[in-house]
């Protein structure tokens, strides 16, 4: 049995989802990919987030952990499981800054567990910075353009 | 010119609130300085030697006179009067406070201005070709896409924590005027049987590790642009070293993989892209390419391309028998190019007095530029990589009064392409990574090189100069380039030979030991010299360089 890893649903702070949150464990991406049962795993900036595609349908919760805010991977890997269809719990963990939330939002980050608790007022502030957006991602928002040629 | 829409300024608006709570939080305690620096970073403010520097975005190196007369502002009200420059066709201010930052974002705001990813790890501000919409040779205006990727690169949430800064430079010409192969990634615009597509090249840079872009794909059509750019961030992204600052840029990527490896797994993500739908709606390529349409007097007759301006041409300017300094005429010999109408040229307007510094400009010269802008080229005015300005679009009639106006201002030097007009990064005297001083040293070379004459009979010579290994003097791409480094605590200078940015893009080769400040200088006039007793009819330095090797100048320095 792989060991336990990740975090717990009181360490997390900031969450968009209606669902009951995962309140296991979650497993490497190598272990998850070994094993047929688990259905919470574990991205750390050099897995490659491809990998899980096979196991999308059962996995409940994905982490992906910044162990440095400056490590951009995460975003590409969220972004990568969102766009094969993902719904599950994405949840960011680590060095995660107020300054990060709403580009991480953007990426398809819904749930989110710093290692830091954020300030709630800041927090709030960030996720809503951006009223208009000028890119299409994994929040499907419509984007400036789309807007501007809006029929 | 591109003008914002509503949307465009909510954003730049957003972003000025948004960095006024960053630097609140910085000051409240909430954020640590290693938490707060990228977030300036991506503000462009830098901590330097002395100050906090201001980097200013000029998107593809476009601005109205309105424009430039803000930024003439803001160096009077926040800074010490003057501006620097860029060779990314941005302007720096080096003497910025801290707690005025957020300030001049606002004042910047109210133009249509902002500071946004001109540092720090994401996709920096966008170049162009400076002769953008007016060159005789253009085959398409590269500013409606390079405005296109400026939207798409801003706040762009996947890709702000990338392993390294990013660059992208779009040209529309076979001429490269824009050291397009020397970008993480270059973008050249094409027409192939009629249809608008763009070239891709990936992977090129200065630095220390100097790399020439290679060719990734040859023909992206027009409603796939943003999609192959993403798809060439996102394995960047994913796969660019970020156990070492020094090999992080995409060039190092693109070297360790080859460029066959790396175009492959672009490719592949490239095809899972167009499966996603990144791209935005074609409509607004073409809202935005409406923006770049020429001044209505340029339409008609044709427009059919200039020629460059010769002598004969130039003595009959104007009144016929006018009474005329002599100065103009060289002056619109070498400071002017071929427009694509035939009454119009493009004027360079040098920030390369001898013995000046190079790209400095006053707040006086600046309002004295904008006010030539608005009246001799429709409003517009170019910043360029080369550490100039230049107006687009003039009217071939109207040169020798803008000559007047520009030599007044201290701004009429006749140095375009010249051994004076030296690019030199900001070197020892701000920049904190420098190992000796780029300033000085270009100076005296202007200065030696402007007294003896010796200018206008070398003709064409790049002369490129950095104060460190991060090349941001491009020497590397120099005709001559000098490198500044640190030998036992005292300032030495290594000459190389051989570079060009252009289309005929190479890198530098070094010439052999280094020397002192007085003996670098001795050392450029030396090959000079060996260039003016060896050139054959027409050549300039770099093509006689390339006929006879490095070995005669060695001969020269060391022999």
């Amino acid at each position: 049995m792989a060991k336990d890893i990740g975090t717990s649903p009181d360490e997390v702070q900031f969450r968009f989802r209606d669902d009951e949150p995962v309140d296991h464990g979650t497993v490497t991406v190598d272990a998850c990919c070994d094993q047929t049962n688990a259905t919470a795993v574990r991205i750390e900036p050099g897995d490659d987030a491809r990998l899980l595609l096979p196991f999308l349908d059962r996995l409940a919760l994905v982490e992906v952990n910044f162990p440095s805010f400056g490590d951009g991977r995460g975003y590409s890997a969220a972004r990568i499981l969102r766009e094969a269809g993902y719904t599950g719990e994405l949840r960011a963990v680590g060095q995660v800054l107020i300054d990060q939330l709403s580009h991480m939002r953007r990426c398809g980050f819904d749930s989110f567990a710093p290692d830091k608790r954020l300030d709630e007022d800041d927090a709030a502030r960030a996720f809503a910075t951006w009223v208009n957006v000028y890119q299409r991602a994994a929040d499907r928002r419509a984007t400036i353009a789309d807007k501007r040629h809006e029929a | 010119m591109y003008k914002y829409d509503q949307y465009d300024q909510a954003m730049v608006d957003a972003r000025v609130e948004e960095f006024r709570d960053q630097a609140r939080r910085r000051l409240e305690g909430k954020l640590t300085e290693d938490q707060f620096k990228p977030l300036r970073l991506m503000n462009g403010l830098y901590l330097q030697l002395h100050a906090y520097m201001l980097r200013v975005a000029i998107p593809y190196g476009t601005l109205n006179a309105r424009q430039m007369e803000a930024l003439a502002d803001i160096a009077e009200k926040y800074d010490r009067g003057y501006g620097h420059f860029t060779t990314r066709q941005n302007i720096q201010y080096n003497w910025i406070k801290l707690e005025d930052a957020a300030d001049i974002l606002a004042d910047l705001s109210k133009v249509e201005m902002h500071a946004i990813q001109t540092s720090g790890n994401c996709i920096r501000n966008i170049s162009a070709d400076h002769f953008a919409g007016a060159a005789a040779d253009e085959v398409v205006d590269p500013r409606p896409y390079a405005e296109l990727m400026r939207q798409w690169s801003s706040f762009h949430p996947e890709f702000t924590y990338l392993p390294r800064k990013f660059k992208i430079a779009v040209i529309g010409s076979e001429t490269d005027r824009a050291a397009m192969r020397l970008h993480d990634i270059g973008i050249r615009i094409v027409k192939r049987d009629g249809e608008v597509g763009a070239q891709f090249y990936a992977g090129g840079g200065m630095g220390r590790t100097p790399m020439i872009a290679p060719l990734i794909r040859d023909f992206v059509p027009l409603d796939q642009l943003i999609t192959y750019a993403e798809a060439c961030l996102r394995v960047y992204n994913r796969y660019g070293r970020r156990d070492n600052k020094y090999k992080a840029r995409i060039k190092i990527l693109v070297h360790e993989l080859g460029a066959a490896e790396y175009t492959r797994q672009v490719e592949e993500e490239f095809a899972h892209m167009l499966s996603v739908g990144v791209e935005p709606p074609l409509e607004e390529l073409a809202r935005i390419a409406a923006h770049f349409e020429l001044p209505e007097p340029l339409r008609r007759p044709g427009p059919r391309a200039g020629t460059p301006l010769t002598p004969e041409r130039i003595k009959n300017i104007g009144v016929p028998g006018q009474a005329r300094d002599g100065g103009f005429e060289a002056w619109a010999l070498n400071n002017t190019h071929p427009h694509r109408h035939p009454d119009y040229v493009s004027a360079v307007i040098s920030l390369k007095p001898a013995g000046g510094i190079p790209g400095d400009a006053t707040s006086e010269q600046m309002r004295v530029v904008a006010k030539l802008a608005r009246h001799y080229s429709f409003d517009e005015l170019r910043v360029m990589h080369t550490q100039n300005l230049l107006l687009p679009h003039v009217a071939i009639a109207d040169l020798p009064a803008l000559w007047q106006a520009l030599d007044a201002a201290g701004l009429g030097s006749p140095n375009m392409d010249t051994i004076e007009d030296i690019i030199a990064c900001p070197g020892l005297d701000y920049c904190s990574l420098a190992n000796a001083r780029s300033i000085p040293l270009a100076q005296r070379i202007s200065e030696r090189f402007a007294a003896s004459g010796r200018t206008e009979v070398v003709g064409e010579l790049k002369l490129k100069i950095s104060g460190c290994i991060n090349a941001c003097g491009h020497h590397h791409a120099g005709h001559i380039g000098i490198l500044g480094v640190d030998k036992k605590g005292k300032e030495n200078f290594q000459l190389s030979l051989g570079g060009s940015e252009a289309e005929d893009v190479s890198l530098a080769k070094i010439t052999g030991p280094g020397f002192d400040e007085d003996g670098v200088i001795a050392a450029v006039e030396k090959v000079t010299d060996v260039y003016l007793a060896t050139r054959a009819d027409g050549e300039r330095f770099l093509d006689t360089y390339r006929r006879i090797g490095m070995e005669p100048f060695k001969e020269a320095l060391y022999g």
